[in-house]
């Protein structure tokens, strides 16, 4: 009877252990080099904790408990697994990339249980929607780190998460000096200076309508073309530190910025303007109440995208020419030496200091436009 | 309600802010290149009118800013005059970038196609992927594209890939994006419809979701050809890539060639507003195939 309620997850993952059974040991050990006793307790209880999990999958209970002891059971078994890849570099079999695989569905099967569930506080809603991405990366990681240790993957080519996190721990000094050169610096100077001269410009064109229809086919088209290669051009002109790598930032924002302001002033109705003329505003008065507060979802949709392409170019701008000291330039010479983890550490860094900027802006958003369709909740 | 007029109201106002680029340009190139110029004159004892000074300025070997003149110059040169086979010629170079920017194009597309399907069809996709598709584009991948450059070439994968893949990277993304918003668009009342019709979820693709989606997709082409293009230029930068528009980038910046610099960015520029005309114009076709009128 139980067979009948089983998900095709949990189905395939039992298929996948039963055949891993017939495949073990997990890691081929190196003779006398361990005690294969303890290797061995540890397969079966991660198998156990497998096979549990695939059995509470099919029990009648309501998803949301089910959901949680798959979670539990399937992150139990696949750190036990880890643990056994860990002295074991390119030596582990056919089983236990069997294993990792049943547990990977399993978790699937939960995260599928979890996306069913319907809740009624936004509390509990906003952990769902925090805990399902979060899952599906975290198994991102674990899939990675499996791969390279287990599979023996050459270090240059993908070095294993975990090497790259010690990476980081071991060079926060160096991490930090180069965040501070180059996002301290020239992003956050050049993604403030290119937004606002956007803003001011596209407030000009508003005004002088000849400015408008001239600027914008240009401003449509400057937007897709390769801005990130005058970086060259702006280090020669203003020489190695980081005053090139804000203009290339300036250069690169002030496009996106321009046009969709422009955009965004024309969305206010003909209705909402009828209105303020009927209050006799001026043109400063309707700008301040009425077309900037509507144009706020475009400003910011330029903000967003800006603050990617600051990242990129200030980055990109390095590889033309910097001090000894920058994000851009600690990718170029380790890559050199072949330093791959350290590359990796930087994109960490980068990718997280990406999040974070897109963060802020994205929450800036929600406090000034939150009386807009798109972000009201319910 | 005055009706536009073309010349007045596009080409006009359009023209003019060109020609005020154009007379800035040329205002920089003066100033930029003048204290060089009179060290030179000092140096040769020479000394020239106003005139002859402001024409020393827009004819140096290598200027700190070149002249219009002098790019169009040696754009013309490096287009029409030579062999499309040397190497300096810049439609060879514009050739290599175009070819890995379209593989990795059409393979960028494809994959923001796929990804857009599975999200609207599978909870657990929408869900789990979402979030991480646009954390994604939070890893500055062109500027870690040097490295994915090194790493693939030394698992022997050289040449056109390597490149194609970055373009892939950045241009996946706007098509997911610009589908999946493509794909909801039909309104639950279609939708309705077709479930009437005992339509099953194919069916319901093929015939009212997919057509629904196409304005949504061209859009986010035209974003994501564009993109491929940056993304084959700089995956050019590094590394020594013997061809390709970014490598001609590249060795100028290496050489102080400022003109050839800015004769390959120009050209990269004209190729990126080709590649954008060209997705419009396969969308009006498409467009006028599928019954729509032009807005």
């Amino acid at each position: 009877m139980s067979l009948l309620r089983m998900s095709w997850q949990a189905a395939l993952a039992l298929i996948l252990m039963i055949v891993a059974l017939f495949n073990l040991p997990l890691v081929d050990q190196p003779v006398g080099l361990d005690a294969p006793a303890t290797a061995m307790t540890t397969t079966f209880l991660a198998w156990l904790i497998l096979m549990a999990a695939i059995g509470v999958d099919a029990l009648p209970r309501p998803a949301i408990t089910r959901a949680a002891a798959l979670f539990v059971l399937t992150h139990l078994a696949t750190y036990l697994l880890m643990t056994e890849i860990a002295d074991g570099d390119g030596l582990d079999r056919l089983s236990f990339f069997l294993m990792i695989a049943a547990s990977w569905l399993i978790a699937w099967r939960c995260v599928t249980l979890l996306s069913g569930i319907e809740v009624r506080t936004p509390f509990a809603s906003a952990l769902l929607r925090l805990l399902i991405p979060a899952i599906f990366g975290a198994w991102i990681v674990i899939l990675w780190e499996a791969a390279t240790r287990g599979a023996g993957i050459p270090f240059i080519i993908l070095p294993p998460p975990s090497a790259i996190g010690v990476r980081i721990a071991g060079s926060v000094a160096i991490l930090w000096a180069d965040v501070q050169q180059t996002i301290l610096k020239a992003v956050v100077f050049g993604y403030v200076v290119g937004c606002a001269s956007g803003f001011v410009i596209a407030i000009l064109a508003d005004r002088i309508s000849f400015l408008r229809r001239g600027l914008m086919p240009i401003g449509n088209l400057m937007s897709a073309l390769p801005i990130v290669g005058v970086a060259p051009i702006m280090v020669m002109w203003f020489g190695f530190d980081w005053q090139s790598k804000a203009a290339v930032v300036i250069v690169m924002t002030f496009f996106p910025m321009l046009v969709n302001t422009v955009a965004g002033l024309s969305a206010s109705g003909a209705m909402e303007r009828d209105l303020m003329r009927s209050y006799a505003s001026g043109y400063w008065q309707t700008l301040a109440k009425l077309r900037l507060p509507a144009a706020m979802p475009f400003i910011f949709n330029a903000l967003k995208i800006n603050s990617t392409l600051a990242l990129i170019g200030a980055i990109v701008a390095e590889f033309f020419g910097t001090p000894i000291v920058g994000m851009g330039f600690r990718i170029s010479t380790e890559i050199g030496r072949m330093n791959v983890d350290m590359v990796w550490a930087e994109i960490a860094v980068a990718a997280l200091a990406g999040s974070v900027f897109y963060g802020i802006v994205a929450l800036a958003e929600r406090l000034t436009t939150f009386w807009h369709p798109s972000n009201r909740q319910g | 309600m005055q009706k536009e007029s073309l010349v007045r109201h596009r080409i006009l106002p359009v023209m003019a802010i060109v020609l005020i680029i154009v007379l800035a340009w040329y205002a920089g190139a003066y100033f930029m290149n003048a204290p060089f110029q009179r060290d030179l004159d000092r140096r040769a004892n020479v000394t020239s009118t106003p005139v002859e000074f402001l024409q020393k300025t827009m004819a140096q070997p290598k200027p700190v800013v070149p002249a219009p003149h002098q790019v169009m110059q040696n754009l013309f040169e490096n287009t029409v005059m030579r062999s499309l086979t040397s190497n300096r010629s810049l439609v060879y170079h514009g050739w290599v970038t175009l070819s890995s920017t379209m593989v990795g194009f059409a393979a960028g597309t494809l994959l923001g196609m796929l990804i857009a399907i599975g999200i609207v069809h599978v909870k657990t996709l929408d869900r789990s992927l979402m979030p991480w598709i646009i954390a994604s584009q939070m890893v500055p991948i062109l500027a870690v594209a040097p490295m994915v450059i090194v790493v693939l070439g030394a698992i022997n994968i050289t040449g056109l890939i390597p490149k194609a893949f970055i373009s892939t990277y950045l241009s996946f993304f706007p098509v997911a994006v610009g589908m999946v918003k493509g794909l909801r668009s039909p309104e639950l009342i279609q939708l309705d419809l077709m479930r009437t019709y005992n339509a099953t979820a194919a069916q319901t693709f093929w015939k009212l979701r997919l057509p629904a989606s196409i304005p949504y997709l061209f859009t986010s082409m035209k974003v994501a050809i564009a993109a491929s293009l940056v993304g084959a230029i700089v995956g050019e930068l590094p590394t020594g890539a013997v061809a390709g528009l970014g490598s001609k980038l590249l060795a100028g910046s290496y050489y102080s060639q400022t003109i050839d610099m800015w004769a390959a960015l120009i050209a990269g520029s004209i190729l990126a507003a080709l590649l954008v005309a060209l997705v419009g114009i396969i969308e009006r076709i498409v467009e006028k195939s599928r019954g729509g009128r032009p807005a």
